[in-house]
This record gives structure tokens, C-alpha cells and sequence, in this order.
């Protein structure tokens, strides 16, 4: 059985310009491997918890001292753009929510 | 038609650990931007999460001071969207297991203690700065934003109210008192002007006495306790101008607009936001067990709503004990020497809150700088109550005490500001005054009950204002009656 | 005979003794890039000044009595995926082409401390998203026993290296078989560690509950050599193992007599070439008559290990891919807004298959999906671990083939992803579970191209791992090479 996918809003959700032929590529090829991806579902695991870490890790918390932190000038040495130790970008389209 | 307002507040609290939540960058404000950042603050290729474990005892108190649950278990998730603050594009947070939960924060607001449930509270990091610069239209050549790190990663503990706040009142008082607790715990600088604590709050209404919820509306931007009972005031009221107009409230989040006053909508995004909530893989989960807990609760100091129950069975009234709870701690830590070197705790509280702190401000001093001690305070305190100085005498040997002439006995001698309350001295005066003023004496034996006045007056002019006022309207009285 | 077809432990026997001198010794790895680098492009960049460098600092320290250790002087390769301060580092991306990162990854830290050479950074399917390496934005790794064949991925340049000679040893990450699968195709040995062993620090992540870094080197010595010089506790990763390393030298010469060697019955049969399964039975029966017992195992969940892998790795990778937006590095593409220039810069940056992989992953994750994929596959892990801990009550170790097929022809399944995707049946189960697993070459097909068998491990088992690869190695006695032309 094909799965049906909203191509377009997952490519908009993922932030990937993708033209009309692109998405439609995409779409068949993503409706393939998640029917296969699908056999997952036919696995009986209601009661099983799903995995956190292989070993078993729990905390592993840091002191709150302070370390050194970077020299701005490497930092942005690999910025697109930058100005007076700005990062910038073009304006934001939507308020961040 | 009466409307009832349904209020929950979302309060995030920047903690002031040393370092960020999951890096050892600096947690410092008003620096050269991004001086303080490192591979995993910026997002870099190949960077990792270490949780600060600090601020995970830190948000256990928090939770704790308000009656939440500790999850014994709690896991991170990540929050996925895309915006150029958020280097990683997401944001480390916690969605379904929270570190606290299930807790309350009880208020005094307009005479009555309400009880507003936590619903919970959970650990995440902040993200970066921007600033738009730039002028004109929407789109414009000119026009671009700029971005600063090093706010991003900053250790944030997001509260979650249950909508039990039911006015703009209540919601401040809320406010108030829970960056109260906040600021006790030393957790956070929790100042709503610095960031360091910030309120949305998520208001609908709906028609008194039932119970379905109304069109739920967020507020964001409320930079000060006033502007959010202002915001919230003006949202009831527009919201309920929109519902009995006939039309139809949109759920939305809404700007509010401190100098015009209103609430205006922020660009609506198309659908609710899908943010695709996983486990984050690079943190191991919480492990916080009752030892933990313990240790954690046995660090807590007195809260403020446990110091003002104090307060008040000490005698203090309960307008004095708030505003002697919500004083600097230097201030406080002067009332509870002064109490505990004898010194009535209501005149104690009075002269703390009243003649003290008007003097260190008028001073632009500190207790220490102005020579003051809990013993200071109560010595003056007993001197006023064993009658050896009158009130207004008192108020001028605390401020030459505070200027550096000496202890209050010394002042009050220096200046010459010692009660007269010997009696003998002062059955003196009075018989000598009512030898002088026979008519006011005839007077006053004639049923003139008021020219007691007069003459309490006369016997404070012949002892030239030192007479204990008080003793000598005893004594005159018992000379006119007997 | 070149210096370059040493192994790590006789190169550094001879730099102990003196005998040789890193720089002639580097001298000689870069020579054998120089000759087939052209033909095989395993590196992405070649560090030639560096190299050298850092060889000349070790003779000095060397002459001084002042020697780091085993890998001093040694030169190895590492990955494109892994970060290097001051060298370009760009995971086989257009989009990260030209980033050159801040800070050196942990194993790169280490292996400085350890004296090793650098030679440079190895291709690799970008973003280690591949099994082939045909995924590299700078083109494709060709196969050292016959380049019209791929290496496997996505380490296929690290592997190929050490085939060719043009590094003692490599480095590469292993997220579903990508050290391992490789290793197989390029007839070397491959190790990915227990989860948690070598920190992940600087690693550019793909699927951050999978992944780990490992060795990859022609011996099973010269791969505990690498292994020992990286692995260890680091606080900078969270997912960090703080317990026991244990000295690994010992293991490989204990021999397998008493050990249980578990075969897995779901890894074999159809879509395995006979040659492959052939080589691996008779690898096995040498195994029981040097005195190790045969048993045979079921892992039933491992039919759907790869439709778990497929949900997991891609989600995961879709929110550690989203960091790449041409805001603070990388190559933008400009656009009016700051969501078109992300847009437009993750498309042109992104080749198909991270982009087929981020779309999986966010649709696997979206609202309305995640229970049916993505939570489902996590529950299939846990019951994967489970029938694996039960397998290792029965056998000491498990085998398998590592790769179904011996290497493909570049090509030949570039067109179909879910073939790509079958290459990683064997390899997939232990990044699911974080169990070790290591590939040791063990013969060749007809046509003379490698096949590897796969030996895995209890989590943290490194030591009979080791035990019964070094005993599997001995008694292959595998010792052809490439056919480099002139060597």
C-alpha cells in the first residue's frame, strides 16, 4: 500500500526549496521506503518501552565552571556575513512564536 | 451577560549559574556580542550537549518552593524549528516528563488568599538575540537582521500555570509573588526588566458559572508588573467587546503595545506549529532520586509567603510584614537582629520599613555605611517604649546615628533630646503651669474637657519640648480632678 | 617493498629500533597517494605540509628519548566528518565546502597528543549518509581491487586508503555499518566500538544514538593499536562510557578453544552471494576445529531492523542536519527573508540523499505520524536488544557475513535507494543495539574481490571480540593486496 505524503509541507516543515518535479521524485521515493519502513508497525510491541541509551547513562552532569569560549574573529572568519561582530541575515518573514 | 476571565501564566526564569546549560561559555549580560560562545552554544558541526548540573538542582528547587512533584525519571527532547536565534534549529526542552510537576502558588490578592496550580515546570536553554535593523518597508534592500550567541544556551526554567488565574490583579499578584520566590531561592536575578524573568500570559473568558474554556489568546511583550495587569485589563475588555459584538475571537498571539496602550496581532503562522518532539539522543535521562530531592530541599531558605505567616504572628501588621517581606534582605536581616536583641518586633518593623528606609535612600547609603545594627534599632526602639525619648525626638537620633555621631543613647544626649519623664521633676512644672493658668484651670473643672490641650501645651513650652507628653497629660489630669 | 605496506605495529617496531624515521615513512605514504590518488580519490585533502610536520616533530622527539607511544610517527587518515582545526572540513558537502571548523574533534585531540601524522581527510557519502561513497558531492571513492567497483560507504575513503597504502590506518564513523561494510568491500579491518566508547565530540553528526567513530587498518593489531590511542571517558560527550577500558593486547592472543560461536540465522540466504556465504562457513568451521563450539542463534526482530533503522537514523538525522543553514557558516544562498535564504541554501547545499533522508525524518517525526513510525521503531529496538541479550546467553559471540555482497559496481544502485539500503542488513542490528561489531577479511571471491565476516559482541565485549577476531585473521591467513599497478 503506498503512503500518502504531503510532500510539499514536509519540505516546507525541513526548510528545503525543492522545485514541483523535485518534490515529486521525492514523494515517490519516500512512499517506497516508508512501505517497507512501515513493517515496524506489524511488530507486536505495545507494552515495550522504546530505548533511551544502549547503556543504561543517566545524568552525566557538568560542573557549572566556567570555560573559555571561542575568539570571535575565528568565529566569524567562516560567517556567510558579518558586521561589527554580528551575525547577519536577511529579516525574519515570521515572529518568532 | 457576565464574563469570567480565565487566565494561565507561562513565566520563563533565566537562572544566573556561572556557566550555560549545556556548555562552560559564560552566562554574562551586556557584553560585546557573541564574546562568549563556544562550538555547542553556536550550533557548530560536531558539537555536544553536557548538562549543567547545577541548574538541574537549581529548577529541583524551584520546583520544590512551589509543592511540585520531582520526577524521579525526566528526559529531554528537542524542539524542532527553524529561526536564526536557534543555532541548532532546535531547542533543547522537555515535552511529556518534565522535572517538576503538579505544584501550586498560593496568592494574597485584594484581601483573599487564591490558590493557582503549577502545572509544571521544565529545564531548557535560550536562544540568541536578534535585532532588526534597518528602515522602510516589509521587504527592503536595506533591511537585515543581526545576531548575537551569547544569550544563546542560557540555562531557562519555563512555569506553567493552570488557567486558575480569573483577573488582571490576580495575574500581577501572581506574578509578584512568584518572582518573589524566585529571587529567594537566589536562583535567578528574575528582574522583568533585565529579562532575567519574563510573563506570557494566555487569556479567554467566558460566560460566568460555566466551565468550558473560550478562545484561548496569548500575550507576549510585558515588560513590567504594571504593563501586564495593563495587558491583561485590556484584553478582557477586548475580548469581550469582540463576543457581545457578535464576532469571533481568533486564537492567536497578540503584541502588547505599552506606549498605545492595546494589544495588536503578531503575524499569524499558518497552522499550529509542528515542532516533532523526540528524546534527545545526546543527553542520558534524569535520574533524581529522594536522596537527591533531600539535599536539594534542605538548601531552601524561608519563602515568602512562610515569612510574612511569621511576620504576622509576630504582631507586625500585614501591610508592614509585606512590605517588610519584599525588603532588601539587608533591611530584613536589621529587623530580625533588632527582634532578636529585644526589640518589639511591630515598632521594630515600623522603623525598618518607615524612618530607616527613607533615611538610607535619602543617604544613598547602606545599613553598614550608615552605621546601623539590629542592636542600633532596638536600643532606639526601647528608648522610645521606656518613654526617654518621644517619637519625633526619635526620628532625629536615628538620623544622627546614621550620620556618625554614636550610638542613639549618645545622640540623644549630645543633642540634647532626652525625654523628661521623671515624675517629680515633671510634678514640678505641672503644679508651677496650673498655678500660672488659673481661668484654663477653672475651665477645664467646668466640664471644658478640650483646654487639657492648652495646657499640656504650656507644660511642653516650660520644659522646652522634652516633657514626656504623655506623663504630663497624666499628671495634669490627676492635679485638675483631684 | 614500500614503507607504505607496513603494518602499524612493524612500522612502529622499526621506529622504536630506529630502523626507519617517520618522515621517510610519511614520505613514503604520500608517495603512494601521489601514484593513485588520480585512479582511486580516497582523500578529500591531503595535508601534505602538516604531515610532514608533524613527522619531523616526531623524529625529534623520538631522538630526544622522548617517544609518545605505539602510534608516534604513524601515519594515519581520518574521515571528512570529523573535525579538524585549521583543515578543511567538509563531511563530502557542497555545502560545507571551504568550512574550516574552530576546534579539533576528540579523537583528533587525542590522536595529536598520541604523535600521530595526519595526512589528510577521507571521502566519504555525505554526511556518512551511504554505502557507497557514489554519494560524495566531489565524487565517488573507487574500489583499490578494481576501480570500476565502489569501496562501500560511507567510509569508502578511509577504507580504501589503507588498502591502497596511502595511510598505515584510518579512522571512520560507523551509524549503520559504515566502517564495517566498507572494511569488507576494501578487505581490511573495520571496528565500530560499543556505543559510548570513543567520544563523539566533534563528530559531524548524523544519527547522534548511533553513530561512533572507529578504527580501520589491514591487521587486527594494527586496529587495537588505533582503537587503544582514541577510546576513553570524555566529559565534553554526554553519551561518554566513564566505566572500565580494559588493555585489549591480551585478547588476541587468547585463541577461541571453549568459545561459543553463535551464527545468526536470519543473516544469510537469499540476496547473500554463495560466494560470500561460503567463505563465512568455512571461516566457521575453522573456528570449531581450533576448538570453539558452534551453536546456531535466532534474532527473529532483525527482519525488521532495517525498517527500524530507516525511521530512527533518518529522524534523528533530520533534526542534527537542520543546523546547516547558512546563518553562521557554510555556503549561503541568499534570499529576501531569512526562511528563503535557509530554504534555498539547504537545496543547493544538500545532494539527494541527505535531502531523502531529512524528508523521511521530519515526515517520520511530523504530527500525526510518530507513533506509527518513529515511536514504533524505538519500541523495535528494545525488543532488538532484547533478543540479542538472549542470543549472548546462548553464544559468547555472534557471527555473520558483513556484507551480503562482495563490492558492486559504481552504479549500479544509485538509482534505487532501498537496494543501497539492503548493503546494511548485517551491520544495522548492533548500531541499534550499541553492541560492538568488527569486520576482518577472511577470502576472496573468483573475480579476487574481499569478502569480510563480521564478528559482534556484548555491549562493551570488546576483548572476546578481539579474541576471535585475531583467531579468525590467523586462520584466514588472508594475505593478498590490491593490485595497485606499479606499487
Amino acid at each position: 500500500m503506498p503512503v500518502e505524503i504531503d510532500i510539499a509541507h514536509v519540505a516546507r516543515l525541513a526548510r528545503l526549496a525543492l522545485d514541483d518535479s523535485e518534490l515529486e521524485i521525492y514523494r515517490r521515493q519516500l512512499s517506497q521506503i516508508l512501505e517497507h519502513a512501515a513493517k515496524v508497525q506489524s511488530v507486536a510491541t505495545d507494552a515495550t518501552a522504546p530505548t533511551a541509551h544502549p547503556l543504561g547513562l543517566t545524568n552525566a552532569f557538568r560542573a557549572d565552571e566556567v570555560r573559555p569560549s571561542l575568539d570571535r574573529d575565528e568565529v566569524l572568519s567562516q560567517a556567510p556575513e558579518s558586521q561589527d561582530g554580528y551575525f547577519v541575515v536577511p529579516p525574519a518573514l515570521e515572529v518568532d512564536g | 451577560m457576565t464574563w469570567e476571565p480565565v487566565i494561565g501564566i507561562e513565566t520563563h526564569v533565566q537562572l544566573k549559574t556561572e556557566s550555560k546549560m549545556f556548555c562552560g561559555c559564560a552566562v554574562a549580560f551586556g557584553e560585546e556580542p557573541n564574546t562568549n560562545v563556544c562550538p555547542v552554544c553556536l550550533g557548530l558541526p560536531g558539537a555536544l550537549p553536557v548538562t549543567n548540573g547545577r541548574a538541574i538542582e537549581w529548577i529541583t528547587a524551584i520546583g520544590l518552593a512551589l509543592d511540585c512533584r520531582i520526577s524521579s525519571t525526566s528526559v529531554f527532547h528537542r524542539k524542532n524549528y527553524f529561526y536564526a536565534d536557534l543555532p541548532k534549529n532546535y531547542q533543547i526542552s522537555q515535552y511529556d516528563i518534565p522535572v517538576c510537576h503538579d505544584g501550586h502558588l498560593d496568592v494574597d490578592v485584594d484581601g483573599e488568599t487564591i490558590r493557582v496550580r503549577i502545572e509544571r515546570a521544565h529545564m531548557e536553554e535560550d536562544t540568541g538575540k536578534s535585532q532588526h535593523v534597518g528602515d522602510g518597508g516589509r521587504i527592503h534592500q536595506a533591511q537585515a537582521t543581526l545576531l548575537d550567541f551569547n544569550r544563546s544556551g542560557v540555562p531557562l526554567v519555563e512555569i506553567v500555570s493552570r488557567p486558575d488565574i480569573h483577573s488582571a490583579a490576580q495575574a500581577r499578584a501572581y506574578a509578584q509573588e512568584l518572582r518573589a520566590v524566585v529571587a529567594e531561592l537566589g536562583v535567578s536575578d528574575a528582574r522583568m526588566e533585565e529579562g532575567s524573568i519574563r510573563f506570557d500570559a494566555n487569556v479567554s473568558i467566558r460566560p460566568a458559572g460555566t466551565s468550558e474554556l473560550g478562545t484561548k489568546v496569548e500575550i507576549k511583550n510585558m515588560n513590567s508588573f504594571r504593563s501586564l495587569e495593563r495587558a491583561i485589563d485590556y484584553e478582557i475588555g477586548r475580548q469581550i467587546a469582540a463576543l457581545e459584538r457578535g464576532k469571533r475571537l481568533v486564537q492567536e498571539t497578540r503584541h502588547w503595545d505599552e506606549e498605545a496602550g492595546i494589544t495588536h496581532t503578531m503575524r499569524v503562522k499558518e497552522g499550529s506549529s509542528d515542532y516533532r518532539y523526540f528524546t534527545e539522543p545526546d543527553l542520558p535521562p534524569l535520574a533524581l532520586d529522594a536522596e537527591w530531592v533531600e539535599k536539594v530541599a534542605a538548601t531552601i531558605p524561608e519563602l515568602p509567603a512562610a515569612r510574612r505567616s511569621r511576620y504576622a504572628e509576630a504582631g507586625l501588621d500585614p501591610q508592614i510584614a509585606a512590605v517588610l517581606s519584599a525588603a532588601e534582605p539587608e533591611l530584613r536581616q536589621l529587623y530580625e537582629e533588632a527582634v532578636a536583641s529585644g526589640a518589639d518586633p511591630a515598632a521594630a518593623a515600623n522603623w525598618v520599613t518607615g524612618e530607616v528606609t527613607a533615611g538610607l535612600r535619602r543617604l544613598e547609603r547602606s545599613p553598614e555605611e550608615a552605621f546601623l545594627t539590629g542592636q542600633v534599632i532596638a536600643e532606639l526602639v526601647g528608648m522610645v517604649a521606656a518613654g526617654e525619648l518621644s517619637s519625633s525626638a526619635a526620628k532625629e537620633v536615628l538620623s544622627g546615628v546614621m550620620e556618625g555621631e554614636g550610638r542613639p543613647a549618645e545622640v540623644a544626649e549630645k543633642r540634647d533630646l532626652l525625654q523628661i519623664s521623671d515624675s517629680a521633676e515633671l510634678e514640678g512644672m505641672v503644679a508651677a503651669v496650673l498655678d500660672e493658668n488659673a481661668d484654663a484651670v477653672e475651665r477645664y473643672r467646668s466640664g471644658e474637657a478640650k483646654v487639657i490641650g492648652f495646657l499640656v501645651g504650656q507644660v511642653m513650652k516650660a520644659s522646652g519640648g522634652k516633657a514626656d507628653p504623655k506623663l504630663v497629660n497624666e499628671l495634669l489630669r490627676r492635679n485638675l480632678e483631684s | 617493498m614500500s614503507l607504505a605496506d607496513l603494518t602499524i605495529a612493524e612500522a612502529a617496531r622499526r621506529l622504536e629500533e630506529g630502523e626507519i624515521a617517520s618522515t621517510e615513512l610519511t614520505e613514503a605514504v604520500l608517495e603512494r597517494a601521489t601514484m593513485t590518488e588520480a585512479r582511486l580519490h580516497c582523500y578529500l585533502t591531503i595535508d601534505r605540509e602538516g604531515a610532514l610536520e608533524s613527522a619531523a616533530a616526531s623524529d625529534e622527539r623520538r631522538s630526544k628519548g622522548q617517544a609518545m607511544g605505539p602510534l608516534d610517527g604513524i601515519p594515519v587518515a581520518l574521515k571528512d566528518n570529523m573535525c579538524t582545526r585549521g583543515i578543511e572540513t567538509t563531511a563530502a558537502s557542497q555545502l560545507l565546502s571551504g568550512y574550516v571548523p574552530p576546534y579539533d574533534a576528540h579523537v583528533v585531540e587525542r590522536l595529536r597528543a598520541a604523535g600521530a601524522v595526519i595526512v589528510g581527510k577521507t571521502n566519504l557519502d555525505e554526511f556518512a549518509m551511504g554505502s557507497s561513497t557514489e554519494n560524495s558531492a566531489y565524487g565517488p571513492t573507487r574500489n583499490p581491487w578494481d576501480t570500476d567497483r565502489v569501496p562501500g560507504g560511507s567510509s569508502g575513503g578511509s577504507a580504501a586508503t589503507v588498502a591502497a597504502g596511502s595511510a598505515l590506518g584510518s579512522f571512520g564513523s560507523d551509524t549503520g555499518g559504515s566502517i564495517r561494510q566498507p572494511a569488507a568491500l576494501c578487505g581490511v579491518v573495520g571496528v565500530k566500538p560499543t556505543y559510548g566508547r570513543v567520544s563523539r565530540y566533534g563528530l559531524i553528526a548524523f544519527a547522534s544514538s548511533l553513530d561512533q567513530i572507529g578504527p580501520m587498518a589491514r591487521t587486527v593489531d594494527d586496529a587495537r593499536l588505533l582503537l587503544e590511542g582514541v577510546w576513553g571517558h570524555d566529559p565534553r560527550d554526554a553519551t561518554s562510557y566513564s566505566g572500565e577500558y580494559p588493555s585489549l593486547a591480551p585478547a588476541l592472543d587468547q585463541g577461541v578453544e571453549g568459545m561459543k560461536i553463535g551464527v545468526v540465522r536470519e543473516l544469510s540466504g537469499d540476496g547473500y552471494e554463495k560466494a560470500v556465504d561460503a567463505a563465512v562457513e568455512a571461516a566457521i568451521e575453522r573456528l570449531a576445529r581450533a576448538g570453539a563450539e558452534v551453536v546456531e542463534v535466532s534474532i527473529p526482530t532483525v527482519e525488521v531492523a532495517l525498517s527500524a533503522y530507516y525511521l530512527i537514523a533518518p529522524a534523528e538525522a533530520s533534526a542534527n542536519l537542520a543546523r546547516f543553514d547558512g546563518v553562521r557558516y557554510g555556503n549561503r544562498v541568499d534570499g529576501e527573508t531569512t526562511e528563503d535564504m535557509m530554504a534555498r541554501t539547504r537545496a543547493a547545499g544538500f545532494g539527494p540523499e541527505p535531502k531523502r533522508r531529512i524528508l523521511l525524518g521530519t515526515y517520520a517525526l511530523s504530527a500525526g505520524y510518530y507513533d506509527a513510525f518513529y515511536g514504533k521503531a524505538q519500541q523495535v529496538r528494545t525488543q532488538l536488544i532484547h533478543e540479542f541479550r538472549a542470543a549472548y546467553e546462548k553464544a559468547d559471540v555472534l557471527v555473520s557475513p558483513t556484507s551480503p555482497t562482495v563490492a558492486f559496481e559504481l552504479g549500479a544502485r544509485v538509482d534505487d535507494p532501498l537496494a543501497m539500503y539492503l548493503s546494511d542488513v548485517c551491520t544495522l542490528p548492533c548500531n541499534l543495539t550499541g553492541d560492538p561489531a568488527m569486520s576482518v577479511p577472511i577470502g576472496v571471491d573468483d573475480a579476487g574481490l574481499p569478502i569480510g565476516m563480521q564478528v559482534m559482541a556484548p555491549a562493551l565485549g570488546e576483548e572476546r571480540m578481539f579474541a576471535v577476531a585475531a583467531e579468525l585473521e590467523r586462520l584466514a591467513g588472508f594475505e593478498a593486496r590490491p593490485p595497485l599497478g606499479d606499487a
